[in-house]
């Protein structure tokens, strides 16, 4: 048994181990819980006093918000137009590079074809190429089509206004797919050789297992991967910023955040309020959603 | 204050919205169709080719192509036109602005995995079986959820800084005046602004070591803790000689995809400081040379780098993947 004075030692050491993780903890939450009450003061208080001296004399508005979202001067947010294109942005950016990597990797998985372990290598290694690479070549292909010796392949696309949400989605999309083609192959690849043996033998057709057995078997898979690009779109700011172009017809809200950052860094009642507005659906996603990012994060699956 | 949200001139992107969903629908449906069309006896080749063609073409115009292109361009001159060898790359080691751009990413890229990976240890280890372990753990979790751009802006407030005898209103500050200290401009002074850039980046990450180191602590079988324990093993020692050698696959894991995560980082300076007062780090220098100067030989030799410091690192990664399956 352990002596009476190695047990105060641990009780000691679990003391302080506790006291560093509250530490921690409070490390961790205090900058969120000072924006989220800031957002909510009045903008004479958010830019006089600190947001802890809130609880000395609390009064509580949802002006900033109001004004954020909905305000029409050009110095207001005028973030509901960004949020609405962050959604249309964020929709057909998960739900393209979803399908097109389940297809190539129930290919890869199942078909026996020659160069298959090739071409799983190449989109394997693609993982290693920076966003960083194909960000100018892939601006000028939209915007200035495809020449080769003066010879016009493919015209510019020319893409205005709400045109340019083609261009985020495309970019996206190619951005996401080694990632996905790999995770969606890890699973499918460990799906039992008899089930698919057996329906082949019942005579279904590839469509038709792809469907109805691949598809339910991975749908985890396919839960994590689309949290996980889900998340990516929505807070990427970088692809954003270069094919969405810079204003209300077609940019997120991430980018028009980080303009307000730059430009109106003190507007604290501003940015405060458009900062959570940013924050609070990717944060309930996330929280309802947990559990198969989690198993996702596990399964070895970040993006670089 | 006017207020107005005009739905009418909104509802284009609606539109295009609907115009998106439906042409993924018509893709889906046309591979889907092709694949059931194709005779279920022909080859495999053209099942496969079916099913691949979407993600090879697209990866092809979208990833192979312009990679091999930025890397020609990298020997070009800013505008596109003129071979210039390897004058970009000397710029890049040589210039003074260039250079305290690599030296920052440096920094950053051997500062974020140490901290995050050890502030996640400490933190995996301390909460292991606690009571409130899942609550404790969901709390550091969740700025993973927040954007790089939500973060700068948290972070930015915490920072943000009044004249001393007047009110301040962030944090940082208000604990420095408690202390007797005097407000400063956190963000203005290099070398130490980049310290306060790297804590952001910490705070983000320091979640993701949580939940795979503390998996990975899970996952120690238990007779082996328990016969340290009847050894007599301390808290240190378990820790030291235990659960540290048990979970190195993991530990590996974090530190790499850290240091990938983080070489790549644009959102945060750019956000927090938009690259100034000597805070750059390469993404941003390449998305400025690129984008904002129009020097696209630079952002383009700068992109390359960028690909050759972290593809052995990729490598390594999924070499230590695999040994942590």
């Amino acid at each position: 048994m352990t002596t009476a004075p190695a047990r105060v030692r641990a009780r000691l050491s679990s003391r302080t181990a506790s006291l560093a993780a509250l530490l921690i903890a409070l490390l961790w939450t205090t900058p969120t819980v000072g924006l989220l009450l800031s957002s909510f003061r009045p903008e004479d208080q958010i830019k006089t006093t600190g947001w802890w001296t809130f609880f000395s004399a609390p009064v509580l508005t949802l002006e900033n918000y109001q004004e954020v979202l909905f305000g029409t001067s050009s110095s207001s947010g005028q973030l509901a137009s960004f949020l609405l294109n962050s959604i249309v942005i964020t929709i057909p950016s998960v739900l393209f590079p979803l399908a097109f990597a389940a297809f190539a990797a129930y290919a890869l998985a199942w078909l026996p074809f020659r160069g298959r372990d090739w071409i799983y290598i190449g989109i394997f290694a693609l993982q290693v190429v920076p966003l960083q690479m194909a960000l100018v070549p892939l601006l000028s292909f939209f915007s200035e089509g495809v020449e080769v010796f003066g010879l016009q392949l493919m015209p510019a696309w020319n893409l205005e206004g709400t045109g340019r949400f083609v261009q985020v989605w495309c970019a996206h999309t190619c951005f996401a797919l080694p990632l996905g083609v790999f995770l969606l192959h890890n699973f499918m690849s460990e799906l039992p050789h008899e089930l698919m043996e057996a329906a082949r033998v019942d005579g279904a057709t590839h469509g038709t297992i792809f469907r109805r057995i691949v598809l339910p078997l991975v749908a985890p898979a396919l839960a994590s991967f689309a949290i996980f690009q889900f998340l990516w779109v929505w807070n990427d700011l970088l692809v954003g910023l270069i094919f969405g172009g810079g204003t209300a017809e077609s940019a997120p809200m991430t980018v028009r955040l980080a303009q307000m950052a730059g430009t109106k860094g003190n507007e604290w009642q501003r940015l405060t309020a458009g900062a959570f507005v940013s924050v609070i659906i990717p944060l309930v996603v996330f929280l309802s959603m947990q559990r198969y990012f989690v198993r996702g994060l596990l399964a070895g699956s970040v993006k670089g | 204050m006017d207020l107005d949200f005009d739905l009418a001139a909104e509802s284009p992107k609606l539109i295009q919205l609907v115009i998106g969903v439906v042409a993924f629908l018509a893709v889906v449906g046309l591979v889907l169709l092709l694949l059931d069309r194709a005779p279920m006896r022909s080859r495999a080749r053209l099942h496969a080719a079916i099913l691949l063609a979407p993600a090879v073409v697209l990866l092809a115009v979208g990833l192979v192509i312009p990679a091999v292109r930025t890397t020609l361009l990298s020997f070009m001159s800013g505008d596109g036109t003129a071979f210039v060898g390897l004058d970009n790359y000397a710029w890049m080691f040589t210039q003074p602005e260039a250079v305290t751009v690599l030296r920052n990413t440096l920094v950053w890229v051997v500062l974020v995995p140490l901290l995050v990976t050890a502030i996640g240890l400490v933190y995996a280890v301390i909460v292991d079986r606690a009571r409130f372990e899942s609550l404790a753990k969901s709390l550091l979790f969740l700025p993973m959820a927040i954007s790089f751009v939500g973060a700068g802006i948290i972070w930015k407030f915490v920072y943000a800084y009044r004249p001393e005898g007047v009110d301040q209103i962030g944090l940082l500050n208000q604990v420095v005046v408690w202390l007797g200290g005097e407000p400063r401009q956190w963000l203005l002074d290099p070398p130490l602004n980049t310290l306060f850039l790297i804590v952001v980046m910490v705070w983000i990450q320091a979640g993701f070591a949580t939940v795979v180191l503390s998996a990975a602590i899970k996952g120690i079988p238990a007779d082996i803790v328990e016969a340290a324990k009847l050894d007599g093993a301390g808290a240190a020692q378990m820790f030291f000689r235990v659960t540290l050698p048990s979970i190195r696959p993991a530990v590996i894991v974090v530190l790499v995809t850290q240091s990938i995560g983080t070489l790549k980082l644009f959102d945060i300076v750019r956000t927090m400081t938009g690259g100034q007062f000597d805070t750059s780090v390469i993404a941003n220098e390449m998305y400025n040379q690129a984008f904002r100067y129009g020097e696209t030989g630079k952002g383009a030799a700068l992109a390359v780098f960028l690909f050759v410091l972290v593809t052995p690192i990729v490598i390594y990664q999924i070499r230590s993947r695999r040994a942590l399956r």
